[in-house]
């Protein structure tokens, strides 16, 4: 089993989210994040104060899968969230020791 | 009279003539003349109505002036007032602060909303608002609103023309509750709840009641011929101030900078961001100031005729000329125009055009909201930057930097010769218009703003210090940085 984790542009997550289920993905774990990169930061300024933020919002995507769906699934999202500029973002892939569905106690490929 | 000028073709024309092109100087003598036309007819009007004009009349006599329609305007003209503080006032803050500070900012403006109505009905409407001993404060024949009532009636700017004394209370109270609520944003952050509600007591009683009484207390029209003595000591010297740019916004933004400068900074300012947490409500917040404004401003004439209407366009006018040049600034100076700017700029024209709206024209109006913003922008974003003063809200450098310009060239957009609406003499009855001098004017203007500033400068600086020794103005350190919402109210803005 694999575990891929996504940081994606955020306004790319519907796009993905749909190019996923297409694939087979049965769920995914989506949250709001913060972070760095190469993209520059932005300047916010009130009343002549300024603020430099360097750190900007992606979307981070987490995903369960078996091992012979995480290539298609690492492709995909790579596909589809990808601008061609910077900032779109990373995809890392992990091995996964277990997954168990907490309300039957399966454990394994079939709990995903 | 000039009141009664309007009513007349001649300066119909004159006030067209120097409103389109005031800077012209033919066009300038072409007004004055017209103006002296109408002057003219003017005064023959009132001889022929003075006939049936009463002088001082009774409280029986008085009851039959009163007009249905005035008193209907300013009881709303005084919710329109009381809606600029609760909620205007309050959003417009509240989104200025962090999340963590947003009660207390909310739960600041309520308390001194909700404290300034009692204590303005016990005590502030007499000392305001009655003929003291000396010109600068009123006396105590009125506390706990004696003798106050349903047949009682307060008198307006013209002669004859009545309001029930009561609605004249609850109007001018509403003043009193937004005048110490606009200190807080100066100190906003980083002050002991308990501590503020003792110092907005103490503040009004010696500082705000004084300064109203010094500046708008006066006999009335059909009584001042005979008491002709009867006044506070800036009405006595004639300084202009429609509605309150001296009384509210100088006042309110020196106190509030002689409080950021005694509080001190908050903690870790200029080193951590203080971003606004929300200024969705600040633009909620200032548009609800705007549409109060016109309560505050077209209210203070205290009757419905041609004068409230010209308070209500030049309001109207002066907010967006304001609104705009603030964007433009931003435009130039960074290359994009701020929501928070725009919502900045409005209030710094309408804190400018309230001593000016019952005075200016239309177009001298524009030009006095165009010009406040740029004045404004220099205070809140290279002086305080350069001085590091922690005024949170710019209470400074927003109300009294524009407060003060707004009084000084009342000075000037008053003047007949620039469209303006001069000045009347109330010491003949009925009363007449006076000659106007607009550098005679300006210098008294300056002279009132001097000693707006110098009373409350060094009032709400005693009456800190006594304060911060008793009671102490500031939360603890740890305090401050949880936040005031939880520290001070227990309680949390937002629960997600």
């Amino acid at each position: 089993m694999k575990f891929i984790i996504a940081i994606i542009k955020p306004f790319k997550l519907d796009e993905v989210r749909e190019a996923l289920g297409a694939v087979g993905v049965a769920g995914m774990t989506v949250s709001e994040v913060k972070g760095f990169g190469r993209q520059k930061g932005q300047t916010e300024i009130y009343r002549g104060a300024e603020y430099s933020t360097n750190m900007l919002p992606k979307v981070k995507i987490e995903i369960a899968a078996a091992d012979d769906l995480a290539p298609q699934i690492v492709e995909t999202i790579q596909q589809v969230a990808s601008t061609e500029a910077i900032g779109d973002g990373k995809i890392f892939v992990l091995d996964l020791a277990q997954a168990v569905r907490i309300r039957t106690g399966e454990a394994g490929d079939t709990a995903l | 009279m000039i009141r009664k000028l309007a009513y007349g073709a001649g300066a119909i024309g004159a006030s067209l003539f120097a409103a389109t092109a005031a800077f012209a100087q033919e066009a300038t003598e072409a007004a004055t003349e017209a103006a002296t036309a109408a002057a003219a007819t003017a005064t023959e009007t009132a001889a022929a109505a003075a006939t049936t004009l009463i002088k001082a009349p009774t409280v029986e006599q008085m009851a039959t002036m009163v007009n249905k329609g005035d008193g209907a305007w300013m009881l709303v003209s005084a919710l329109l007032v009381l809606m600029m503080s609760v909620p205007g006032l309050a959003l417009f803050y509240g989104g200025l602060v962090r999340t963590k500070n947003m009660l207390s900012v909310l739960m600041q403006v309520f308390m001194i909303v909700s404290i300034a109505g009692l204590v303005w009905a016990c005590w502030g409407y007499s000392l305001a608002f009655t003929s003291g001993s000396t010109p600068f404060v009123g006396g105590l024949s009125k506390v706990f609103l004696t003798g106050v009532t349903s047949g009682t009636y307060a008198a307006t700017f013209s002669n004859n023309v009545y309001l029930p004394e009561l609605t004249f209370v609850v109007f001018q109270m509403t003043f009193a509750m937004i005048t110490p609520a606009l200190i807080v944003g100066a100190f906003a952050e980083r002050i002991k709840f308990s501590a503020l509600m003792v110092f907005v007591v103490l503040w009004l009683t010696a500082v705000y009641f004084p300064i109203a009484h010094m500046v708008w207390y006066w006999a009335g029209p059909d009584f001042l011929p005979d008491a002709p003595t009867d006044y506070g000591y800036l009405w006595g010297m004639g300084a202009l101030d429609f509605a309150g740019g001296t009384v509210v916004h100088i006042n309110a933004g020196i106190a509030g900078l002689v409080g950021c400068l005694m509080i001190g900074k908050r903690i870790g300012f200029g080193k951590e961001a203080t971003p606004p947490h929300s200024l969705t409500m600040t633009m909620i917040g200032a548009s609800l100031l705007w549409v109060g404004w016109f309560g505050f401003n077209a209210g203070s004439n205290l009757e419905v005729n041609g004068v409230t209407a010209v308070a209500f366009i030049n309001t109207m006018l002066a907010t967006c000329a304001a609104a705009v040049s603030w964007a433009i600034i931003e435009q130039i100076h960074h290359g994009k125009p701020s929501m928070l700017g725009a919502a900045t700029g409005a209030v710094a024209g309408l804190v400018a055009i309230t001593p000016a709206s019952g005075f200016g024209a239309p177009m001298t109006s524009i030009v006095l909201g165009l010009l406040v913003s740029p004045i404004c922008y220099f205070f809140v974003s290279v002086v305080k930057n350069k001085l590091k003063y922690d005024d949170t809200l710019d209470v400074f450098g927003v109300h009294c930097v524009g407060g003060i310009f707004g009084a000084i060239a009342t000075g000037i957009v008053a003047d007949p010769a620039l469209g303006g609406q001069g000045v009347l003499d109330y010491t003949v009855f009925p009363y007449g218009v006076a000659e106007y001098h607009m550098g005679a004017q300006v210098l008294t203007q300056i002279k009132a703003v001097l000693l707006t500033i110098v009373w409350s400068g060094v009032g709400s600086a005693v009456l800190y210090f006594i304060v911060d020794k008793t009671i102490g103005l500031r939360p603890t350190e740890e305090a401050e940085r949880e936040g005031l919402d939880i520290t001070e109210h227990g309680e949390r803005a937002y629960n997600y």
